[in-house]
Order: C-alpha cells, then structure tokens, then sequence
C-alpha cells in the first residue's frame, strides 16, 4: 500500500506546493517593477548562499552547524525521495543516502527544538514552535520507509498484519512532514523562507553587496536615489504595493530568527521600534491582514493585534491607525546593525528611508525639529539655520587655504557642519594642526561648502538631498584635488557612496573620499608624524555606524591608536556589532522617546570596559556621547589624541631628515666612465 | 449639487460654504535672502486651514518668475491644490488688481501676513484693500473661534502675550502676525503637483513708485540710557528695561471720532503730516 500511496503524496505535495508557488509570487509582483538579471541570478543562488549567506550565520556556530546538518539533509532527502519514492527507483545505494541525508535532519531537528527550549526572547513563537517536530516527522518518516529499499527491513515488511497499522501511522507522520516541508514553504508557513529566501538571493535588489569569485569590495550601502522629475509619480512608499517587487520578496524571506531586534539600538532603547517586526509587518500588509498572528516580541509599548493593512492600503495612515505608527519609522537611526545581522540580506533600512521619503516629501510630516531643519537646510544650506557666509568665523585665526584662492591642492579638506559646533571645532582644529605638522597640501572649500545632505536624505527629503548633493558636486568640479578628507563619516558616507549617482557625463561625482582616521594612519605608515608616546589611562573605541558598518573602516583607527601606544580595551559591541551612538538617521531630530537614551546605553557600554577615555571618530558621537552627564569616560576624536601627541619638528630638523630619504627614490645614477 | 439641509445645524448654517481667501506673497529669508514662502502669510494659510468646513482659496498678484514660482509654490505644499496667480509687472500697485479679484470672488474672509517680506513691505496693503472693499479690517489675529450667520468671533493678539476677544462683521480681512501658530511643513510633492492657475489682470502702474529711491534699510542705532548708579542692580535693571516711550496717552472708552482727532494731532505734532 505504501508504495502506492508514497507517491500520491509525494505528487500532490509538490502540485500544492507549486500552486501555493506561483500565488506567492504574484503576491510579490503586486510591488513596482524592478529589473533583475533572472538567469544570471538564478545561477548566483549557490555562491550566495553558501558564502555570503553563510558567512553571516556563521558569526553563531550553534545555529550555522545546525542549518547545515537540517537543510543539507533536507534539499538531499527531498530530491532523493521524489526519485526513490516518487519515481520508484529501486537503488540500494540511493536509499543508503537517503538514509544518511534524513539521518543528518534528524540531527539538525533535534539541535533546533534543544535551541527552541525554551525560546530566547529574538525568536518567535508560534508556529515557529512546531517547526522542530514537523523536520522529525519528516526525517524519521522518511529514514523508515527507505528502510526496506536500502535492504535492511525485508522488503514488503509494510504490506501485512502489524506492517499494515505502522504503514497508516507512517503515512500520518510523513503526510505531516511533506505537509510543512513542501506545502507550507509556499503557503505561508514558517519553511517559506527557504523558498523566498533562496528567490531573494538570486534577485537582491543590492546585487553589489555580494562577494564575488575575484575577490574585490562588496558594500551596497548608500542610499537609491528617487526620481524626481517625474510629475505625476508618488514619492516614496505609501502602501506596500510601492515597494518594489523585489524588496516585497526579500521581506517574505524573513526568518523571524530576531537577530536584527536583538542588535537594534531603538528596540533596546525602548523606543516603538523593531526591526522583525516591521519585515513581518510589511508581509502582513503584501498578504493583507492584520498582525494578531505575530509570535514575536512586539515593537515596545506597542501591542500585537491593533494594526492592520492590505497591499494597497496605506501603511501609515495620516491620523495613525494603519499598518505602522509614524513613531516607529522615526526611531530608526540608520545604525544598519540590522542589515549587518540580517542572515537573510534584507535590507531594513532603505525600507524603512523609502516610507519616510512618503512621510516628508508627501505628507509633510517630518515630527518635532524634522520640518525646521529641512527647511533651514533649503535656506541656509545647513541644519542649524547658520549664516553660511559665517561657515569659516571659527577658523578666522587659522589662516586656511581656500580652494577658491588656490583652485588645485593634494587634499580637500571637508569640514562639514560641524563647523557651527564648538566642540567639533576643537577637533577640527586638532586635525588641522596634524595637516600642517606633515606639511600636507591642502585646502578648504570654506563658505562655498554646503551641507552634504547626509540629514536631510535620511529624513526622507530626497529634493533637498538632490539639490544640496548636486551644488556641492558643482562647486567640487571648478576645483582640482587628488583626495578629500573628512572628519565626519557621515559626510564621508555620502560623498563616497551617494553622490556618484548625481553625476553627469560632464560632471562626473566619483572622488577618493578618506575618512580623517584612514588618512592619519597613512601619514603614519608614510612616517609623516612623530608622535610621543602614550601616557593617559586606558582608552576604548567606539566605531562610528558610517565608518564601520557603512564603509568597512575597523582597521585603520585602531591601527592609528596602536601607533600612539594605546592598547585598546574593546567593548563587548565593537567592530561590526558596534552598538549605535544614537545620533544617526535624524534621530536626534526626530526625537522618539524611549525608556532610556541610547547614547546612555553606549556609554555604559564602555563603563564595562573600565576605560577612562573613548576614542572616536565622528562629530555626531562625541555630541551624543558627551552629552551622558557624569561621571563617564571622557570622549575625544582620534585627531586630537593625535594632535595632543605630536612632535613637532623645526624646520632644520626637517630638512635633515628629508635629505636621505630624498635620496633614496633616485633609481638612475651618473656613472662616470 | 446635492444639497443635505437636514442634518446641518443652525449656528453652522453658513460654516459649510465658508469661503476664506489668503493673500500669499513671496517671502526672502532674513539671512541668505532666497526666496521662499513668507512666514507670516504660511501662518495666514495654516490658520485657514485649520477652520473646520472652511475651502481655502490662495491668491498672489505679482511678477512672474521661476524663484517667484518656487517660492509659491511653497504654500501648495502645505496641501492646497492651486493657488490663483495674477499676473502684475513689477512696478504695479498690486492692490486694485487683488480689490478686483476679491470682490469677484466674494470670500467671508480673507487672511494675510501683516507685511510682506519683499517690496515696499509697509504693512499697508491690507489697509488699502479694506478701504478699497469697504470691509471691516482686524490686525493680529491670534485664532478664530466661531463663524456664524456673518459675523466672526477671533482672537486678537495683544502685546506680551495679551488677548483680546472681539466680532466682526464679514466679509473681513484680517493679517496675522508671529502670534498666531506657525506654518505645518511645506510638502515637495504636493509643492510640485500643485496648480498654478494664472489670471491676467492689467498691471496699474505705480507712479509714486517710481520717483521713490530705495536703499537697503539699516539697524538704527540706539540709544544706550546711562545710568550712573552705585548700584549693580539698578544698572542691570536699566540695561533690561524695555525701551520705554516716555509720554504719550492712554484713551479709553472715546468715540471713534475722539480717538482719530487725538492720532490726527498727534501725528501733526510729530511732523508726519503737514
Ligand atoms: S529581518 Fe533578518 S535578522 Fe530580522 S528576523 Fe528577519 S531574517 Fe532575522
Ligand atoms: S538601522 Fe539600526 S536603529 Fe534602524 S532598525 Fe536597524 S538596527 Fe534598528
């Protein structure tokens, strides 16, 4: 009978699961059009996943042993039983590895549910919580029924007497098993991620950020630019159907595994925001519901069950009330821990930036001190309604060079805003004494510089981010330099990563954009500073979003600290885990309250260090970061502990030391015959 | 056009088809002088729109120009779907041109800033136009609190935070000053999509005008009051003491007619009129 019946169900699995196929993806098609390479994709799947996909689950080995052994057994098991089974192929040897494939699912089953039991809080409930049980059912049911192919039951132990009851109830059990493995990864069970998850590797709307055979850089992190010129077409996303069809599948990939919630600093803050949420929220309103079948933890403050929506309802409905709340798309600081943590490749933030680019550009309704700093960006070219003539009051006893004076040097030195903010310009200062003590060429834009838009885009206000990216390339073409430098990761970020696609053929926008620690540490490694050495406390490192996570910068700060002596106490959360300051995103603007402030939060973070000074290394940290009250760590830019080490040589000392090394280079020499 | 008289109430009666214009001019930012919507007139359109039942109507006369054109643009963005724009060459009196257009339009109210940011900036137009209507004129309105069978119950704004509650008769105008509640946020979108629908009206030429020479104001110096006292406090309390007018006279409960004689006086005195 079971030979019979094994492939009934075996077909009908796969014809329900076809069918569920195609109605997912013409959930997904609901959304914008967006062209991919399908074959080209399709092909990448397999790289994708086993080097970029699992280079982020790696970073848990538990769970990245555990994918292994439950979904390598299950794709094998899978293919073999629809040919063993299905097709009724008589091999002893296939059956012996089918036998071992279920074996490993076994396995990797048991090492779920140990992980399931009981759940950590990042995990969703649920139906996620019969997801352990349905891999054994499918495993065990499949390792017995092989059994008597692979010879080691007599064959036809299932057609008589007992055989006939323990063939009903494997029947049951693998009906099960194929119910949640092929019927409910395209039906909306918790096995979907695997079918949208391998979909959405092959069509990321990032494809950059994938590794590639040759090596090379694979970042995909500035923002998309929106078209504005476009008359008539909706600004930003409204309802879900706005997204483009891809971002729709990527959310439909989620695996609710909450390692995004467990790294987010508004969610630990306490502020209305959850990044599993908000994917599972975004699928709720592409299928249409409301979120009541959420199993995970709610965004804080905010219970499960209240919000609803459909795929061309609005998500964020003017008076509140629709899918998501306002307050959540705001409490967001751009930080892409989330994005980092992503095992799935989803990409929260340019969701959640395309919903606030609806919210300003469409609604006006950038909350608390969003519509004030939009609009004095647009008339004074910075956030804090300045004089923008009044850019270089600061400096009036430095005696900068001016690129309008000088038109070409070896660095452009941008300053960014922080200009207007005294302690920044402390470190403006302290950066601008290293650049004289290593005689380096450089020159500043001063009153012709203007904010770099940085703000203004992660608020959503892509006009004003266009028109304030497309003067500042304008001015930067009149001039010529071989590098800008910056001590501000965001300005960094944007000229870096988000201008190039603002250039023109005549214009182009690509510049080699250092970050000031990247710089300095060159200067050191060329041997163009001296530096004394260190003789403070212990000193930790706080990694700025838009230098690390953003741009892949961990190394050169760190080496420049090593370079001044400083060993450094690492914090629990450094590097790619860095915890946010809390100052990207607008967030400060925007202002969501929480439970507590994330700054407090980091701070605490280095008190566990026992650190008495964090070193860092972007004007919007030290402000969040200064502004803890004490006692805390002290904060100060890796510039000025650069500065404050600095020998300065006379010049005769100078002159000394550069005759050898001029020397040196000279490669052809007069021979005298 | 289906009419539901049933279900209105009476003290509403006319709220329903409450017709308010506001004049929009183009507005200079005080420190870089870029165009943009005028604060006080946003404050005009945003209390327009916070009238419940009231439709708002937008009307501008000036030049025509793509900075002019951004800058009004702006108050379309606060969610208004066009803004009538008369067309005036810039040596023109703009306010026969608006006098006109008003009294075809017949709005209840009409809202403004209580001077422009650009031009003469003299405060003077609303006056003009109200003599010019014949309508009742109320500065520094603060609120309005209740329309009903043609007459308005506003709020004015008094000095140092002082209101004052009066009714008057519509149709009206009234400005608007800092006082009232600042303008919501200016959308691109809507900004964009907004209509501008363009009337043509003969520009009349201001003869005065042109004979006026004009020059950039400047700060006029003021007086520091020397107060040579032992005491710091007394110098502290000196130095923050609001620069008061020394004479003058309070008037109260004086007929219209006193009270014009008395400005009438005094502004002979003073020399402004001869
Ligand atoms: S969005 Fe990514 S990190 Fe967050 S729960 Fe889903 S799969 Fe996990
Ligand atoms: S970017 Fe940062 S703050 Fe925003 S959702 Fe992700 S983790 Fe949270």
């Amino acid at each position: 009978m079971l030979d019979a019946l094994l492939p009934i169900l075996l077909f009908s699995a796969l014809l329900l699961a076809a069918i569920g196929a195609v109605r997912r993806v013409r959930l997904w098609r609901q959304g914008r059009p967006s062209r991919v390479p399908v074959f080209k994709g399709l092909m990448q799947v397999p790289r994708r996943y086993l080097v970029d996909l699992h280079h982020v689950v790696e970073r848990d080995k538990y769970i990245s042993h555990t994918h292994v052994a439950t979904a390598g057994g299950f794709v094998l098991a899978a293919l073999l039983a629809i040919i063993v089974h299905g097709f009724g192929l008589d091999s002893a040897i296939l059956a012996w590895v089918l036998l071992a494939a279920t074996t490993s699912m076994l396995v990797g089953s048991i090492l779920v549910a140990k992980r399931r039991s009981p759940p950590p809080s990042r995990l969703s409930k649920g139906p996620w919580m019969r997801l352990p049980k349905s891999l054994m059912a499918f495993s065990v049911g499949m390792f017995v029924v092989t059994l008597p192919t692979a010879g080691i039951l007599p064959e036809g132990v299932f057609q008589s007497g007992v055989g006939w009851f323990t063939a009903l109830a494997l029947a049951a059990v693998i009906m099960w098993g194929l119910g949640e493995m092929f019927f409910g990864m395209t039906w909306g069970g918790p096995m979907k991620h695997a079918f949208a998850g391998a979909l959405h590797l092959a069509f990321h709307r990032r494809p950059e950020r994938f590794s590639k055979r040759n090596g090379g850089e694979h970042r995909s992190t500035g923002l998309k630019p929106l078209a504005l010129n476009d008359d008539h077409a909706k600004l930003g996303v409204e309802i879900p159907a706005d997204f483009t069809w891809n971002q729709l599948l990527g959310f439909d990939a989620c695996v609710q595994c909450g390692r995004c919630e467990a790294v987010c600093p508004a969610f630990a803050a306490g502020q209305p925001l959850n990044p599993k949420k908000l994917i599972q929220d975004m699928v709720v309103g592409m299928a249409g519901g409301s979120d009541a079948n959420y199993a995970g933890s709610p965004y804080p403050g905010k219970p499960v069950g209240e919000h609803d929506g459909s795929p061309h309802g609005p998500i964020v409905g003017r008076d509140g009330g629709a899918l998501v709340d306002a307050e959540t798309l705001w409490s967001c600081t751009t930080c892409r821990a989330c994005v980092e943590e992503c095992p799935m490749m989803i990409e929260h933030v340019d969701a959640i930036v395309d919903m606030r680019r609806f919210l300003t550009l469409e609604h006006g309704n950038t909350p608390n001190k969003g519509a004030e700093v939009l609009d004095n960006l647009i008339a004074t070219d910075n956030p804090g309604g300045f004089d923008p003539d009044s850019r270089l009051h600061w400096a009036a006893d430095l005696n900068l060079p001016l690129m309008a004076d000088k038109r070409e040097a070896d660095v452009l030195l941008w300053l960014g805003d922080g200009v207007f903010d005294m302690r920044n310009q402390r470190t403006l200062r302290a950066f601008i004494s290293v650049l004289r003590a290593a005689g380096v060429d450089f020159a500043v834009l001063g009153n012709e510089e203007r904010d770099s838009g940085d703000v203004a885009r992660r608020l959503g206000d892509e006009a004003t981010f266009q028109t304030l990216a497309r003067r500042n390339i304008n001015t930067l073409s009149q001039y010529r330099f071989a590098r800008i430098v910056t001590c501000d990761p965001h300005s960094f970020h944007v000229l870096k990563n988000e201008y190039a696609d603002l250039g023109t053929a005549d214009m182009p926008a690509r510049y080699d954009v250092f970050h000031h620690s990247t710089y300095l540490n060159q200067l050191l490694e060329d041997d163009k500073l001296m530096l004394k050495a260190w003789k403070g406390g212990s000193v930790t490192y706080h990694d700025p979003c838009y230098l690390g996570r953003y741009n892949g910068e961990y190394e050169a700060p760190r080496s420049v600290l090593k370079a001044l002596g400083i060993e450094i106490k690492e914090m629990a959360r450094s590097g790619y885990r860095s915890r946010c300051c809390g100052g990207g995103g607008g967030a400060p603007i925007t202002d969501i309250p929480g439970k507590q402030r994330i700054p407090d939060m980091r701070m605490e973070d280095v008190r566990e260090t026992g650190a008495d000074l964090v070193a860092v290394g972007c004007p919007q940290c030290t402000a969040m970061l200064e502004g803890v009250v004490e006692p805390r760590a002290d904060i100060k830019d890796i510039a000025e502990l650069v500065a404050d080490a600095l020998i300065i040589k006379t010049p005769d000392e100078k002159a000394a030391q550069s005759k050898p090394a001029s020397a040196a280079p000279r490669t052809v020499e007069e021979v005298t015959p | 056009m289906p009419h539901d008289a049933s279900n209105t109430s009476v003290s509403h009666s006319n709220a329903s088809s409450l017709n308010v214009t506001v004049l929009v001019s183009v507005g200079r930012h005080p420190l870089t002088a870029r165009t943009r919507r005028a604060d006080q007139d946003a404050r005009a359109v945003e209390m327009a729109l916070m009238l419940t039942g009231a439709s708002v109507s937008l009307l501008h006369a000036g030049q025509q120009d793509s900075d002019h054109e951004e800058a009004i643009r702006g108050y379309l963005g606060m969610g208004i779907d066009s803004v009538g724009l008369i067309e005036q060459s810039p040596q023109a009196d703009v306010v026969p041109a608006l006098a006109k257009a008003l009294r075809e339009s017949t709005p209840q109210l009409v809202l403004t800033g209580t001077r422009a940011e650009t031009g003469e900036a003299s405060g003077v137009t609303p006056y003009l136009l109200a003599e010019a209507l014949g309508w009742p004129i109320i500065t520094g309105l603060a609120a309005v609190e209740k329309i009903e069978q043609g007459t308005a119950v506003v709020l004015q704004a008094l000095p140092r935070g002082k209101r004052r509650r009066l009714r008057i008769r519509l149709p009206a105008i009234a400005t608007v000053d800092s006082s009232a509640p600042p303008a919501r946020q200016s959308a691109f979108g809507p900004a964009k999509r907004g209509e501008l629908a363009h009337q043509q009206a003969p520009s009349e030429i201001d003869e005065d005008l042109a004979t006026w020479h004009i020059q950039p104001a400047r700060k006029r110096p003021k007086r520091l009051k020397i107060v040579k006292s032992s005491s710091a406090r007394d110098r502290f309390k000196a130095a923050a003491a609001k620069a008061g007018g020394g004479g003058g006279q309070t008037l109260n409960d004086v007929t219209p007619e006193q009270g014009a004689e008395a400005i009438f006086k005094l502004l002979k005195e003073e020399g402004v009129l001869r």
